[in-house]
């Protein structure tokens, strides 16, 4: 018999209560239960950083979490970030900087970047690529991710 | 790469915690799940039970007094790299943090997690170590306290027995006017380090070493507090020669080997980080004492 | 003017779903009905299988079926997995079945497959099926292959060689006997995998209705899955359908066609349900091609000049267990190692050897890294030996712009000549020797080392064939609504087709790229196919597009100018209408005129013209336009650790006349950052039974953001004749001269020491093993 549990979390605002197997990851719940597809799963092990998420405002890896944990949290997704379609300053400058490729990697990359340069709003290049360590891209070798980051960044301290 | 079915279970005390560990059979607890999630998605690892420790408040705090840091188990790694008394009063595990992983592993990650993992080069595992910390171990029997060396019985194995969790660690604050420095060597940022030197060092009036502390991970199972090197150091001016004769003895330590990285190389390193290790140290001892 | 048209860094297209987490990649895909896989693999590099008992696993509840060899389709059980470019120089073609038949031959090779309600369930009922399993010596190492005495990757087999094929111009031997100078490097190149972030998968659907199977797959050539789908299942055409959604990364490797495809679709078939497969990482690292090890034993000619007179040697290179691709990628490999040189005798052995490892097949750079590492050391040991600046000796060996079209003299994989279309060398490397400071680094390097630092820089060029036919499609149509779309068998993964391809047609039809939909990738929208691999898109995909669209603007005004009553050549494209040049307000619309261009019911068509306001266009390259780069990478070693860390890094880049600068930039940087993971970062690790040790992200390393440089790039563009648009590929000239580049710059770096480097990967460990005592630094 599967060991269920019912949870409620709060995901990009919005409440679910559901019952999940407890052997849930978070990313798999988020993916398929809530159909939030925009947070993806590269590796299942905690290095490719491409199931980002925020959990209670601090960035997590999805995939190493089970959804059972989340009972009671507020959770933020990619899916939060643009409002009602209209990309917001960070994902503006990732589309002018091309700062993705095959976007795979970008969910991720947007949240890790959401808590840094809220922490950080005016970093230097290697605070960037610090706080990028944690995400792996195979595409874009990385340049246009830090462009968009520095960008997005000067964007917001100048009040756009 | 999907995790085994176990049954859940998420204590809200201690107490609850350990009687769950007394009753049950292939019980795993869950602390940050850094390093638990990736075994278990691997199915490396495939308990019957996860008891998960994280709706345990009494189990995460931060306490600093007069002799010592006093962190529960379950402390949050980003939380302890945020204190401003741990910046203050152990800047070494501060700067050892720095080290740790990811932003996104600290902030799941915890101190006890990382104790009981028991990575051979663990920054906080050797930062114990360097501070001679006290480990707590509590179960439904008993509640016992063991150091560093006592805890790390073998290649990532503790001595907890089944019915046991870490509950808390405590790290006696070092001299005010200590120097310090933690170096390691990984091959990318925030990566496992193959081999960590930390030190500290305090000097005295005539600018000779005193009460020096090494601890060298990622030659044997845990982080070695190499006691010859320390005897040979107090007394000694901190000068390139006393450097270059520590980084020879740190050499000749025994070390492991995989199908990565040599004994060679990982003596090597303990040579080369010695030697850093202490100047860094001993610069910070020199300008404390200035200030 | 068209702003976004050719040549304009426009914004993507793909980019606002992908940025809101809307994209549609396989995983994404989720059907009524959906069920799940896992597969059985085998455990060992090499074994017999025999009996396999699936008892336990059935029974699990949430287990719908479980397949092994025996339980597959007599078309399938009766063919091995196609060999896509036979050849006649591979002497044992041996390929995959579907699920392994008696004989498992590399660690992961599927041998059951598992559906269930989720994949976790999946993976709990794989763990359950009991296979017999008789382990077999293995083969790792493919010169170690080469002995007789080695096991043999094939049970029985009569030797591990796979091919064996010699390339040649003129008479090296000869050349050799009377040079001046002789140097010989024997290189040991380990290259990787794609790693690319998204792993492989695959949803297949059978629709009873219709009749028709529906496979969805992260691929790089939806047609070339469907052609292997219609030879393993015997189907109609009308009866496969492969659609390929968005791809987060491919780099090669999903180019190629899988087992897993075909159980997925017998599933899916058998149970009347959808089937999906997802690989997880691990996966990933056992089941995905790869590239992997190479032996390069070479010797170079020079005259007193450092004049190149001749090169020869040997090539062993390492196909796996199988061979997908037959020879393609040493082919590919020997005849690269001329490059931008004048060799007027060239010959190269290869040997392509079986081992028991998963097949190496093109990754990124497609054995092109390889044979620039091979030629570039060589330069470097002329200029060493003779005592001559690196990059002076290249100079005096560059073939010159006004020798183009210049005849290398040996034959490329495509069967044609190797022959450069256009490129100008030695601008190239000029630019990327001011760009990077060449010329003041000496002065940089020995003020460093009197501060006990050791900086190096590394020089290194490369001719990159792109383009690669045989042609790729496009169907260029304007719908009865006038909007506009268009399809084509080319597949992304994260290349920016839908927005470079619109650029182009936009251009042709007037109109701006968010007037355009580019569909790709999809059997059902263009019936004939290629696909997006070896830097081809924007030669042939492009060139298909441009022909099309100018072909369907054509006829537009055409058709306009008999409704409108006029002469074509007053006519023009703008807008989303075809108007009169001199008075615009006279025109009709594109919807207007496809809907003419459809016909009536009872009218017979105008003009006699073919109905349609479309047209399909396959643009077939005469052969191959040749992209051409400098790079200079200039690194610091730490001797004490042997960390190298690289400071600075220029890229000089020809590929022709370029769509979108912005795209092209990408592609070039995120190539250099392919080249700095396999120059000092990846390597997968074998144990001597050839059991796979790296797999995992925390053993297996690809470079992060605090690893991979800023690139400094300077491009010139010398267009291709050989194509309508001039364009040549940017696909992987930035990973193709990288690892050269990186590796001599360590050893310049460490040139005080007399470090040789003669393999890549270098790590830090054995930089420090080649330094001996040196290493010691301070602390001797």
């Amino acid at each position: 018999m599967p060991d269920v549990r019912t949870i409620a979390v709060v995901v990009n605002g919005i409440p679910y209560r559901r019952d999940v197997e407890t052997r849930t990851t978070l990313a798999d719940f988020l993916r398929h239960e809530l159909r939030l597809t925009g947070t993806h799963v590269g590796c299942e092990h905690g290095v490719c950083g491409a199931c980002t998420v925020l959990v209670g405002g601090r960035s997590a890896r999805a995939c190493l979490m089970l959804a059972v944990q989340c009972d009671g949290e507020e959770i933020a997704t990619v899916e939060s970030l643009a409002t009602e379609g209209r990309l917001n300053p960070l994902q503006q400058a990732f589309q002018d900087c091309h700062g993705l490729q095959c976007g795979f990697c970008t969910p991720g990359v947007l949240m890790t970047l959401t808590e840094f340069l809220r922490e950080h709003p005016d970093p230097s290049e290697a605070d960037v690529r610090e706080a990028l360590t944690g995400n792996l891209c195979r595409c874009t070798g990385y340049q246009g991710i830090v462009d968009a980051a520095l960008a997005a960044a000067k964007r917001v301290r100048e009040g756009a | 790469m999907k995790p085994a079915p176990f049954t859940y279970h998420d204590p809200r005390s201690v107490s609850e915690a350990l009687d769950l560990l007394a009753a049950l059979d292939n019980a795993r607890v869950l602390a940050g799940g850094q390093s638990l999630m990736p075994m278990m998605n691997f199915r490396y690892a495939m308990p019957d039970h996860v008891i998960d420790l994280n709706r345990i408040a009494a189990l995460s705090y931060l306490r600093c007094d007069d002799e010592a840091l006093r962190c529960g188990a379950m402390t949050r790694q980003r939380d302890i790299e945020l204190s401003a008394e741990v910046k203050g009063r152990v800047p070494i595990l501060h700067e050892a943090l720095a080290h740790v992983g990811h932003r996104q592993t600290r902030n799941r990650g915890t101190i006890g997690g990382s104790l009981c993992h028991l990575d051979p080069s663990a920054e906080l595992v050797n930062v114990t170590a360097l501070l001679d910390g006290t480990l707590h171990i509590a179960s439904r029997r008993e509640v016992r306290n063991v150091s560093i060396g006592e805890f790390a019985v073998a290649y990532m194995t503790t001595c907890l027995e089944p019915d046991e969790m870490l509950a808390a660690v405590t790290l006696p604050l070092p001299p005010r006017s200590d120097g310090y420095a933690f170096v390691e060597f990984a091959r990318r940022r925030g990566d496992f380090a193959i081999v960590a030197c930390s030190v500290l060092l305090g000097l005295e009036s005539n600018g000779a070493i005193t009460r020096p502390r090494i601890a060298i991970s990622g030659l044997g199972h845990a982080p070695a507090r190499a006691h010859a090197i320390e005897r040979a150091l107090e007394g000694e001016q901190p000068a390139a020669s006393a450097f270059k004769a520590a980084a020879a003895v740190a050499a000749q330590l025994d070390a492991m080997e995989d199908a990565y990285v040599s004994a060679a190389y990982r003596r090597h390193l303990a040579r080369v980080l010695t030697y850093r290790a202490l100047e860094q140290a001993a610069r910070r001892a020199t300008e404390a004492a200035h200030a | 003017m068209i702003a976004t048209g050719f040549g304009a860094s426009v914004r993507r297209k793909e980019d606002p779903p992908l940025l809101r987490g809307e994209g549609r990649y396989v995983d994404d895909i989720a059907l009524p009905g959906m069920l799940h896989t896992a597969f059985v693999r085998s455990p060992y590099a090499h074994a017999r299988i025999g009996r396999i008992d699936t008892t336990a696993a059935l029974a699990l509840p949430g287990v719908h079926a479980v397949l092994t060899y025996a339980d597959l389709p007599e078309s399938v059980r009766r063919q091995t997995l196609p060999l896509l470019v036979p050849h006649p120089a591979i002497r044992q073609p041996f390929m995959p079945y579907a699920l392994v038949k008696d004989e498992a031959c590399y660690a992961g090779e599927p041998v059951a497959c598992v559906i269930a309600d989720s994949r976790y369930i999946a993976e709990d009922a794989a763990q359950l099926v009991e296979v017999d399993y008789e382990p077999l010596p293995a083969v790792s190492d493919c010169r170690a292959a080469l002995d007789a005495g080695a096991p043999r990757a094939h049970y029985g087999d009569e030797s591990n060689t796979a091919a064996r094929f010699p390339v040649r111009a003129g008479d090296a031997d000869r050349a050799f006997a009377t040079a001046k100078h002789v140097f010989r490097e024997l290189i040991h190149q380990h290259r990787g995998g794609p790693f690319s972030i998204e792993c492989r998968g695959a949803v297949a659907s059978y629709e009873a209705p219709t009749q028709t199977l529906t496979l969805h797959v992260s691929s790089q050539g939806a047609h070339r899955i469907k052609r292997c789908m219609l030879d393993m299942l015997e189907a109609g055409d009308h009866e496969v359908r492969v659609i390929t959604p968005d791809v987060g990364g491919g780099f090669g490797p999903k180019g190629s066609f899988y087992p897993e495809y075909v159980n997925v679709s017998v599933a899916a078939m058998r149970l009347a349900r959808p089937v999906k497969w997802i690989e997880d990482r691990r996966e990933n690292f056992l089941a995905t091609h790869q590239e992997r090890d190479q032996y390069w034993d070479v010797e170079i000619a020079v005259d007193a000049d450092a004049r190149i007179l001749a090169v020869r040697g040997q090539l062993v290179h390492e196909t796996g267990a199988y061979v997908p691709w037959g020879i393609v990628l040493p082919w590919i490999a020997a005849t690269t190692v001329p490059g931008p040189y004048v060799i007027p005798n060239f010959k190269l052995d290869v040997l392509s050897v079986f081992t028991n490892k998963i097949q190496t097949t093109p990754v990124r750079g497609a054995g092109r890294p390889e044979a620039v590492v091979a030629m570039e050391r060589l330069m470097d040991r002329v200029a060493r030996e003779l005592r001559i600046d690196p990059a002076e000796v290249r100079r005096r060996n560059f073939i010159r712009p006004e020798q183009m079209p210049y005849n290398v003299g040996i034959i490329f994989r495509d069967g044609r000549p190797v022959t450069y279309d256009s490129g100008d060398y030695p601008a190239c490397q000029a630019s990327a020797i001011e760009a990077s400071g060449y010329e003041s680094f000496p002065e940089r390097q020995a003020r460093a080392r009197a501060n006990g630092r050791y900086l190096g820089i590394g020089l290194s060029n490369a001719v990159e064939a792109t383009g690669l036919g045989p042609y790729e499609s496009a169907t260029v149509r304007v719908a009865t609504n006038g909007r506009i779309v268009v399809y084509t068998g080319a597949t992304p993964q994260g290349q920016s087709h839908k927005t470079t391809l619109a650029q182009i047609a936009g251009d042709e039809l007037g109109v701006e790229i968010d007037a355009i939909d580019v569909v790709t990738g999809d059997t059902g929208g263009v019936s004939l196919g290629i696909g997006t691999f070896a830097a081809r898109t924007a030669v042939n995909a492009g060139s298909s597009v441009h022909v099309a669209a100018r072909a369907v603007a054509e006829k537009a005004k055409r058709l306009a100018a008999g409704m409108m009553e006029c002469l074509e050549e007053d006519l023009a494209l703008a807008g989303g209408f075809v108007c009169l040049r001199d008075h615009p307000d006279v025109r009709k619309s594109l919807r207007e005129i496809a809907v003419k261009a459809v016909g009536m019911p009872g009218f017979s068509m105008a003009g006699g013209l073919p109905p349609g306001l479309e047209h399909t266009a396959h643009y077939t390259p005469d052969r191959s336009a040749y992209s051409n780069g400098t790079h200079v990478a200039e690194v610091e070693v730490d001797i004490e650790t042997g960390a190298v860390t690289i400071q600075r890094y220029t890229v000089a880049h020809d590929c022709g006349r370029v769509i979108n600068p912005l795209v092209v930039d990408g592609q070039v940087v995120g190539g250099v950052a392919h080249g700095v993971g396999n120059a000092l970062f990846e390597r997968m690790v074998y144990d001597e039974h050839a059991q796979p040790l790296s797999t995992n992200f925390g053993e297996y390393l690809l470079p992060l953001a605090t690893d991979v440089p800023r690139v400094d790039l300077v491009h010139l563009e010398t267009p291709s004749p050989l194509n309508p648009l001039g364009v040549k590929g940017a696909g992987e000239g930035g990973t193709i001269p990288a690892i050269a580049a990186i590796a001599a710059a360590v050893e310049n770096a460490l040139e005080p020491f007399g470090v040789k480097i003669t393999e890549v990967p270098i790590s830090p460990q054995r930089i420090v093993e080649l330094l001996g005592n040196h290493a010691l630094g301070r602390t001797a």
